[in-house]
């Protein structure tokens, strides 16, 4: 019930900021449709790359958009003022709380992405529906397995940014750990390229890593392209999110033992 | 003249000191600009990937697009380097600090456009470099040729520069759209590393009429890489990057007036 709360309160204080969300639909529906021009030139000179047809790659440079905030593939979201709380020596405060770190903050992370997902993410689809001809998902069961494919690649991106964050307990300062990340999130979640473009063991080495469960499966979902695989598609993403955040529990043990060595 | 001098001087002092500071931190300092190499790098290895798949994108090879994407990358990275925290207004009004800012005897714009400097988008601009200066190899240089590279490369510099500047100054209005700027600068940069071929004709009319993004690489590349123009534009387009530029710039310039006249503080 606890976490409920502060999802809504998450998502609520994201909603306050209504000309930065304007502002930044605007900006998503211009680079989609810049790549879907781009990638409309890519499926014209070869009609069946990756596996897609030019219906396929239009819709998903538009789910790319929507994901784009949702999953804060850039990094940001609410991990980026934990960073802050710890580098202020803040962070001591929520480490008294009677509620574990890592759940508060991915419960306030699930707030932002349902409101980034419902505005930035719907409104550019909308305006992508309008000028493009877009797939839409193939069954209703298709459609919530997309949905419930988004919520994990939430968490999974959560977990590494939450890394990123605590990745301050140690170094003082996460900014060049947080481009890198974002870089790296940018190229192997498909979101510069579809993964299924990508030639042999780069793309079973890209389909395998964690960012793959960010963009390129929910769309896959959406596409129908995991019709009989779809719970393997679906179990890809929860384990890989179980890891992540155990891995995060872990981190911050050792980082809390450091901050009562340091008498933080 | 001497005047611009003296800004150029004083914004040379400031921007020293944030390199100074940030320098305090090198382990930081480093991984910024790997980073931002990075975030490049693998940007154009998409583009290649992208041309395993095809042998010609909008009727250009590989080398001709690398060409244009080295272009549009340097002029974006050295207008980011230069002056990219003129982006930050917004915060500057929020916080109150563009008040202090205005009771220091050097220009606001300086200002503004030194603080917090930081050399971590050299990665980006020697990334850049690299894939323009791959793709020159492939071209049939001449004289004339090599004038319009330069001035090509300046010009997209300088388009950038205007562009930053007018998109930002929107921030006087609304303090929280910085991301609207976005759409026109990394969204340009991004339009221009693609052949404007494979867009509608409207667009290249807009690009070329509205926002100049065409004349950062497109008009310039045709005459360099000896292409006919798929859209039949006039040949002299092809000469008046540095027109567009200079255009640009005195729209942005009084943008920034306007916006500067209209501010009141935030009074906290």
């Amino acid at each position: 019930m606890l976490h409920v709360a502060i999802a809504t309160r998450a998502f609520r204080r994201y909603s306050t900021y209504r000309a930065a969300t304007l502002a930044g639909m605007f900006t998503n529906s211009v680079f989609g449709v810049i790549y879907s021009f781009a990638y409309l030139a890519l499926w014209r000179a070869n009609p069946t790359a990756g596996g897609y047809d030019s219906v396929d790659a239009v819709t998903y440079v538009w789910l790319g958009q929507a994901l784009l905030m949702t999953v804060a593939l850039w990094g940001g979201g609410t991990t980026d003022g934990l960073a802050e709380r710890i580098r202020t020596g803040d962070v001591a405060i929520d480490l008294y709380r009677p509620v574990g770190l890592v759940g508060w903050y991915l419960a306030a992370d699930l707030g932002r992405a349902a409101y980034h997902l419902v505005t930035r993410g719907l409104g550019p689809t909308l305006l992508g529906l309008l000028l493009f001809d877009i797939r839409l998902p193939a069954s209703t069961a298709a459609g919530l397995a997309f949905l419930l494919s988004v919520v994990l690649a939430v968490v999974v991106s959560f977990a590494i940014r939450f890394l990123v964050a605590a990745s301050t307990f140690w170094l003082l300062d996460d900014a060049g750990v947080r481009v890198m990340s974002g870089a790296l999130a940018m190229f192997f979640s498909g979101m510069v390229l579809p993964l299924t473009l990508f030639p042999g063991w780069l793309g079973t080495l890209a389909h395998a890593l964690p960012w793959s469960a960010f963009v390129q499966v929910p769309n896959d979902i959406w596409l129908g392209h995991h019709e009989g695989a779809l719970l393997a598609a679906l179990g890809f993403q929860a384990l890989w999110a179980l890891v992540l955040l155990g891995a995060c529990q872990v981190v911050l043990g050792a980082a809390t033992r450091k901050v009562v060595v340091q008498g933080g | 003249m001497a005047e611009a001098v003296v800004h150029a001087q004083r914004y040379v002092d400031i921007a020293w000191l944030w390199i100074r500071a940030a320098w305090q931190y090198p382990a930081s300092f480093v991984m910024l600009a790997v980073g931002n190499g990075l975030i490049n790098l693998l940007d154009f290895l998409g583009l290649w990937i992208m041309f395993s798949h095809l042998d010609r994108l909008g009727g250009f090879a590989l080398h001709e697009v690398a060409f244009l994407y080295g272009a549009s990358s340097l002029g974006i990275g050295v207008a980011d380097t230069l002056i990219g925290s003129v982006e930050r207004i917004g915060t500057y009004i929020r916080t109150g600090r563009l008040d202090q800012m205005l009771t220091k005897p050097v220009p606001l714009l300086v200002q503004v456009c030194a603080d917090q400097f930081t050399l971590r988008r050299l990665g980006r601009i020697t990334q850049a470099a690299v894939v323009f200066a791959w793709a020159c190899t492939y071209v049939d240089w001449s004289p004339l040729r090599v004038v319009a590279a330069v001035s090509m490369v300046a010009s997209g510099a300088v388009v950038f520069f205007g562009l930053f500047v007018a998109f930002s100054c929107v921030q006087f209005w609304t303090h929280d759209a910085s991301e609207f700027a976005n759409a026109f600068t990394y969204g340009g940069a991004t339009v221009a590393q693609y052949p404007l071929s494979i867009f509608p004709r409207e667009v290249l009319v807009g690009l070329t009429f509205v926002i100049p993004i065409a004349f950062v690489n497109w008009y310039p590349s045709l005459f360099i890489l000896g292409r006919e123009d798929p859209y039949a534009m006039p040949a002299w387009f092809q000469w008046s990057s540095p027109l567009a530029a200079a255009a640009t710039m005195l729209v942005a310039l009084s943008v920034w007036r306007l916006g500067v006249r209209r501010y009141t503080s935030t009074g906290s």
